[in-house]
């Protein structure tokens, strides 16, 4: 499989970083003081490199500009804790992440429950900037720290008959409030690739975003990033990864089936019943500046649109 | 201290214009979130459907009061309804998509929760530009005909809120509820009236 990745962005699509900056600065010039930290000097206090001796990876789009990550921070999908995106910041602070451990089980030779630090001990991890685009038509530009889930699951060694992969989000409902009270989902999260997308390298499991440890609220310890897919298929705080012969019932799927399929595969041809997605918001990106023209499998379509070659995109969306 | 509003219809102007300048204090010192677009787009919109249901409420706040002072009150908060929903409209057409037509209209198309907020939009519209006492007396009875239309523009601006979410409901729900309790109490008001009429018309002659 010949793979990629160095496409040309044209600088017009990059995040417009220029605009929010110029933007801080004016306001920053206006406050004056020195309590107004602002989210530039933000990103660099948080930006404290962990223990990772980070590999820059070959899947990463080194030609976008990470979205500032205060903005990546508080702009959040956890519904095991709010339905509000700004709200899962505060409320995920008392999530437990440590000790975790991973389930592989299954059609896998090698299947076990495996301490998370065990885990990463076998894997190089790399730095992939990668575009993230939310079903709700808005995207962001992530630098993401893990690695290529398909170097796991080679570790557990697939049998013949595994044709999916289900992952599932820790059950806890003493810290996540929703789960405590059933709203909305049915809890635990859930979601699923097919097997040949598990596998794909551009599928990653992540630990990391901006060189550090995953916040909370962006799906620490472990969560999974698919970039081309829409946002809801990359599911936090992994707990147990199975692998199956029949595909998996996911969350979102069994919720509203005629409005978010299995495979969720970004497409601004084919729309959500309730709105277009032939264009994004990009945080960061200043008033007047028009949203973003989407792109087929979010612009990754020269590394995966083989994996649907012969199907119609509109039935299996 | 003898305190007294000389002009309460110009407090009451200014007062609508409050949630405006709150807008711009906040937009000024960046804090409209992550998506502050988005942030501004949602917020004009929530005025719009606010001074809707506060519309909505005169008639029946009069009905139950007896008291009629409140129709140039009526007037301009229906009025700022469409201001907000002006403003809403702008902010998308111009602040969200920067004018960019060709972006515009597949959104429009391909977006059904958008029908709705261009039907809401169409029927505030009419509603301002027949507002003028004078327009009012020149359309006679079809006057309140067409105003009556505000319950559809409003249910039509609730679905479009309503529509575009994935996860909390609570904003519009709340609107939908107050505007079905404010309809439903016209319609009592209307039945019982209409119950009085029959009782006061002598039997053999309906």
């Amino acid at each position: 499989m010949i793979i990629k990745t160095e496409k040309e962005i044209p600088s017009s699509e990059i995040t417009d970083e220029k605009v929010f900056n110029n933007r801080r600065t004016l306001i920053k010039a206006m406050l004056a003081t020195a309590a107004s930290a602002s989210i530039l000097t933000a990103w660099a206090n948080d930006a404290k490199p962990n223990a990772w001796n980070l590999v820059k990876s070959d899947f990463s789009n080194k030609t976008l500009t990470p979205t500032p990550i205060e903005l990546v921070k508080n702009y959040t999908n956890y519904y095991e804790f709010t339905l509000n995106k700004d709200d899962s910041t505060k409320l995920a602070q008392n999530f437990i992440t440590d000790p975790w451990s991973l389930e592989i089980s299954g059609e896998v030779e090698n299947a076990g429950t495996y301490h998370l630090e065990d885990i990463l001990r076998q894997q190089t991890l790399e730095e992939r900037i990668y575009r993230f685009r939310c079903v709700e038509a808005w995207s962001m530009v992530v630098p993401w720290v893990g690695f290529s889930l398909a170097n796991l699951l080679k570790l557990a060694k697939p049998l013949s008959t595994a044709h999916f992969v289900k992952f599932t989000t820790i059950q806890q409902p003493e810290t996540m409030p929703n789960q405590r009270n059933n709203v909305m989902l049915e809890w635990p999260y859930v979601e699923g690739l097919r097997i040949d997308e598990a596998m794909h390298p551009l599928t990653m499991l992540t630990v990391g975003m901006y060189g550090d440890t995953l916040p909370k609220q962006n799906g620490a310890p472990l969560r999974l990033v698919v970039p081309w897919k829409y946002g809801f298929k990359s599911i936090k705080a992994i707990v147990k990864i199975e692998l199956l012969k029949n595909p998996p019932l996911t969350t979102w799927n069994k919720s509203a089936p005629a409005e978010y399929g299995f495979y969720a595969n970004v497409n601004p041809a084919v729309s959500h019943p309730r709105w277009s997605q032939n264009s994004e918001r990009q945080l960061g990106s200043g008033f007047f500046t028009s949203r973003r023209q989407t792109e087929l499998f979010n612009g990754y379509g020269e590394q995966v649109a083989s994996l649907y070659k012969d199907m119609d995109l509109r039935h299996f969306f | 201290m003898n305190f007294q509003i000389k002009n309460p219809k110009l407090v009451a102007l200014a007062v609508c214009l409050i949630p405006l300048l709150l807008l711009f204090v906040d937009i000024a010192f960046d804090n409209l979130g992550s998506n502050p677009i988005q942030a501004l787009h949602i917020r004009l919109g929530d005025w719009s459907l606010r001074f809707l249901c506060v519309t909505l409420a005169i008639t029946p706040l009069q009905t139950m009061t007896k008291w009629r002072g409140m129709t140039d009150y009526r007037q301009m908060f229906g009025l700022y309804a469409f201001f907000y929903a002006t403003l809403h409209l702008l902010t998308y057409l111009a602040v969200d998509n920067n004018l960019e037509w060709s972006i515009i209209g597949t959104d429009i198309i391909e977006s059904p929760y958008i029908w709705f907020g261009v039907m809401a939009y169409l029927i505030v519209f009419s509603l301002a530009i027949t507002s003028p006492k004078w327009v009012m007396k020149r359309m006679g009875k079809s006057w309140k005909k067409l105003h009556r239309l505000i319950y559809i523009g409003s249910l039509a601006g609730i679905i479009h809120y309503f529509w575009q979410l994935k996860g909390n409901l609570a904003e519009p729900l709340l609107y939908l509820i107050i505007i079905l309790f404010l309809l439903g109490f016209r319609i009592l008001v209307w039945l019982t009236k209409r119950q009085l009429h029959k009782m006061m018309i002598p039997k053999g002659h309906e």
